[in-house]
């Protein structure tokens, strides 16, 4: 319990890299697929939960971010051939760009007025892809071509390596974000969210906090989008639509607002919970009108379930959880 | 005092989702007879005597009884109105085979899944399907922006990926994209039917395009201009399908002085064109390409956007006297024995859906790909189906032959023109065919038409 906070974050990347090394290998290839989704996920929700639990900021426009991301990259593959780290490190830069303009607006605004000129970003930009045929490909978008290092092997499958690199990618940014969160510029954050005029008087920058807080959010977006085009090999303005920046904040709500590991649990349900869904609805026999809405239910549901049970969401009551029993084995003791 | 606190927000919750099951399964129990996967037990006793050797497991997603194909389509989202009806109207074909002694003996399973016309949710859906389902072929993909999402992943795996679901000339790359095909009448073909009608009858009038911003309406008015001279366009007019503002463009075409307007358009876009030329009284005679111009869907979708704008309009009425093409025969053609066939099996296994275009669409694509399987032999491996198709196939339901060959991998080669009378589509003079090449001319189409089989199936 008294453990330096380092070596426990470190020690709990560890294990998320143990893990998802393990699952790569068990599971079958479609697996293998979703867990480079479910880490897509969790680099953008991260940056979310970041920016909306510590700093908070709502943002209904980090599936733009996303965009930026994975335009970028598909950009500068397609056009350079540059490696992929290489384009991931541009893409997050730009993105870290764009979130600065964009944070320095949003420093000027609070609550509704954010959360619409966040939801503007998110519906007009990716139609820009639109107004600029010649460069972003239309409606149609651009083809991303990306495969597995040689030194692997012809015959390695090219969704775990798929996975290998997204869950890299999110458990580094996940153990970056945890340190911040725990630095000056987190508790910066909180002092920010709590009481602006507090904050103020007590010596922090404010207007800075929170475009500080704009940018690493954007730049996680940016990483997600990035991964997300290599993983599906096409971005296309139709994969950012507002619906994936409502995703994003849905997601962060259900795991729990401003807990990383919430972000990973509002990832899993995300991603998951469709596919499981669709899967029962149709193995029951349902008609098909029924079974292609039973997600969208799904998804309703579980929304309702976890702000009316555990309103910290899912990491929120699997920590109750732990006390009660906890105190449990305290009091019988 | 606290302890009950606690509990009454579960309580509360269990209520929530028990009123939210039961609201679901009100609604399933009303439309429960048409299954999402159609794998109805067929009669394996069928086997005929001419070739005995045993049915094998002899590809991926094929076992001794059972063929299980996949696909990906727009179930809910924008373009699931109209669309969402074809996979179901194909899964009644599979039914109907499957009831009558199936592929050879097995019976075909179709699972189709859900991308709401979003690339990434295709790019998921078709990997589950693959990697997990193992299917033994991607059948009827619908769409132009989805289905580029998979055509390179689809290829790289080396799945057949079969009678893709749009027009559009990209799946005819058999050098780089051996395993794509078409099947529709492409959209430069098409563009080339209906502008050397255009340019024969409505010679010396001005004349406006209006098409959607992607390949679609582009490959649309590549074929138009090879036909229509460019001194007759007076305006070039386009839409994107996420922003509905298309009065801007209607009012551009009108101050342009366009007596005919051409459109490549999908069926919400066709009605909103529609609408809004109403709204300015401006009336040109309307042509439109055949996927935005199915007279029941448009219709419904007139009526039910001019309510959203409190106005009452009569859909036939509105939709009286547009110009379109036709590849496969008309529904109201009821001496035709394809219509007769498609509308048996459609009452007996789909009788929920309208009989529409749609519908047509997917019972005529899924005989299609049956034709196909009963040619890639008895046990086949994925490269039989591309060899068999590579090899040509015979007409079917359409009304103009396939162009499919090893160097060839578009579909429907002609269409005839129709008009839209009364609510219904009714054929004006012959079938034309052409090529997709900008020379090419675009002939009068002399081969006879085939009949439907007696069986329903095709033969092998």
């Amino acid at each position: 319990m008294t453990m330096r906070p380092l070596p426990r974050i470190l020690g709990a990347a560890l294990v998320g890299a143990a893990l998802v090394a393990v699952l790569s290998m068990k599971l079958n290839a479609f697996r293998d697929y979703q867990i480079a989704e479910i880490a897509v996920d969790v680099t953008a929700v991260a940056g979310l939960t970041v920016l909306t639990g510590l700093s908070g900021q709502i943002s209904l426009g980090n599936g733009a971010f996303m965009a930026i991301g994975a335009y970028t990259t598909a950009l500068l593959l397609l056009h350079l051939g540059w490696p992929f780290i290489a384009v991931l490190v541009i893409a997050a830069a730009v993105t870290a760009v764009a979130g600065a303009i964009v944070g320095v607006a949003a420093a000027r605004l609070h609550g509704p007025y954010l959360a619409g000129a966040t939801l503007m970003l998110g519906v007009a930009l990716p139609s820009l892809a639109n107004a600029y045929p010649g460069i972003f490909g239309g409606d149609q978008g651009l083809n991303v071509v990306y495969s597995a290092p040689g030194f692997l092997g012809v015959n390695f499958p090219l969704t775990r390596w798929q996975a290998w690199v997204c869950s890299a990618v999110a458990i580094v940014t996940l153990v970056l974000l945890a340190n911040l969160a725990r630095s000056r510029v987190g508790r910066n954050w909180r002092a920010v969210r709590d009481d602006e005029v507090a904050a103020a008087l007590a010596g922090v920058n404010v207007a800075r906090a929170r475009v500080l807080a704009f940018v690493v959010s954007a730049t996680c977006a940016g990483m997600a989008g990035a991964l997300l085009a290599v993983i599906t090999g096409l971005v296309a303005p139709g994969a950012f639509t507002i619906t994936l920046s409502i995703a994003l904040l849905t997601a962060v709500v259900i795991g729990g607002l401003g807990s990383l590991f919430g972000a990973i649990w509002g990832s899993l349900v995300i991603v998951l919970l469709p596919t499981y869904a669709t899967d029962v609805a149709t193995s029951h026999g349902l008609s098909t009108t029924v079974a292609s809405n039973i997600p969208v239910a799904a998804y309703g549901v579980v929304l309702i379930l976890v702000m009316l049970i555990f309103p910290q969401g899912i990491q929120g009551g699997a920590l109750w959880l732990l006390r009660l029993l906890w105190n449990k084995k305290e009091g019988t003791q | 005092m606290k302890r009950s606190h606690r509990l009454r927000v579960p309580a509360i919750a269990v209520v929530a989702t028990a009123a939210l099951a039961v609201a679901a399964c009100s609604s399933s129990s009303s439309t429960s007879s048409s299954p999402g996967t159609s794998s109805s037990p067929g009669t394996s006793s069928s086997t005929s005597g001419s070739s005995s050797a045993p049915l094998t497991a002899s590809a991926p997603g094929i076992t001794a009884t059972t063929i299980t194909i996949g696909s990906h389509q727009p179930l809910t989202g924008p373009a699931a109105p109209g669309y969402s009806e074809i996979a179901p109207a194909s899964a009644a074909y599979f039914a109907y085979v499957n009831a009558n002694g199936g592929v050879d003996g097995r019976t075909i399973t179709y699972k189709y899944l859900d991308d709401a016309y979003n690339p990434t949710q295709t790019a998921s859906v078709v990997r589950q399907l693959v990697l997990q389902d193992n299917v033994y072929s991607i059948f009827d993909g619908l769409g132009t922006p989805t289905h580029l999402a998979v055509e390179s992943f689809l290829n790289a795996q080396k799945v057949p990926d079969v009678f893709v679901a749009s027009g559009c000339d990209c799946w005819n790359q058999p050098a780089a994209d051996p395993d794509t095909f078409g099947w529709q009448l492409d959209y430069i073909r098409e563009g080339k039917i209906l502008g050397q009608y255009v340019a024969k009858h409505f010679a010396g009038k001005k004349i406006g395009y209006f098409y959607q911003d992607d390949e679609f309406g582009m490959d649309g008015v590549k074929g138009l201009d090879d036909e229509i001279p460019k001194s007759m366009v007076v305006a070039r007019q386009t839409y994107v399908p996420t922003n509905t503002n298309v009065g801007p463009a209607v009012a551009a075409l009108r101050a342009a002085g366009a007596q005919v307007v051409i459109s490549f358009s999908i069926p919400a876009f066709t009605a909103l064109l529609k609408l809004n030329s109403l709204k300015l009284g401006f009336s040109p005679t309307l042509v439109v390409s055949n996927v935005g111009s199915d007279a029941i869907t448009l219709s419904g979708l007139l009526e039910s956007f001019a309510k959203q704008g409190g106005a009452t309009v009569n859909g036939n009425q509105l939709t009286a006297g547009i110009i379109t093409d036709g590849y496969l025969p008309t529904l109201g053609d009821t001496s035709n024995s394809w219509i007769a066939l498609f509308k048996k099996i459609h009452d007996q296994y789909d009788a929920k859906a309208p009989f529409d275009g749609n519908v047509l669409y997917g019972e005529a694509v899924a005989y299609t790909f049956v034709q196909a399987m009963l040619k890639a032999g008895r046990n086949p491996t994925r490269a039989d189906l591309l060899n068999a198709i590579n090899a040509g196939l015979p007409q079917g339901p359409a009304v103009a032959p396939y162009a499919y060959a090893s160097t060839d991998h578009d579909g429907v080669t002609g269409a005839y023109i129709g008009i839209i009378t009364n609510g219904a589509l009714v054929q004006q003079g012959p079938v034309y065919t052409t090529d997709a090449s900008a020379t090419g001319a675009v002939t009068t189409y002399t081969g006879a038409e085939e009949q439907a089989p007696a069986s329903g199936i095709p033969a092998p």
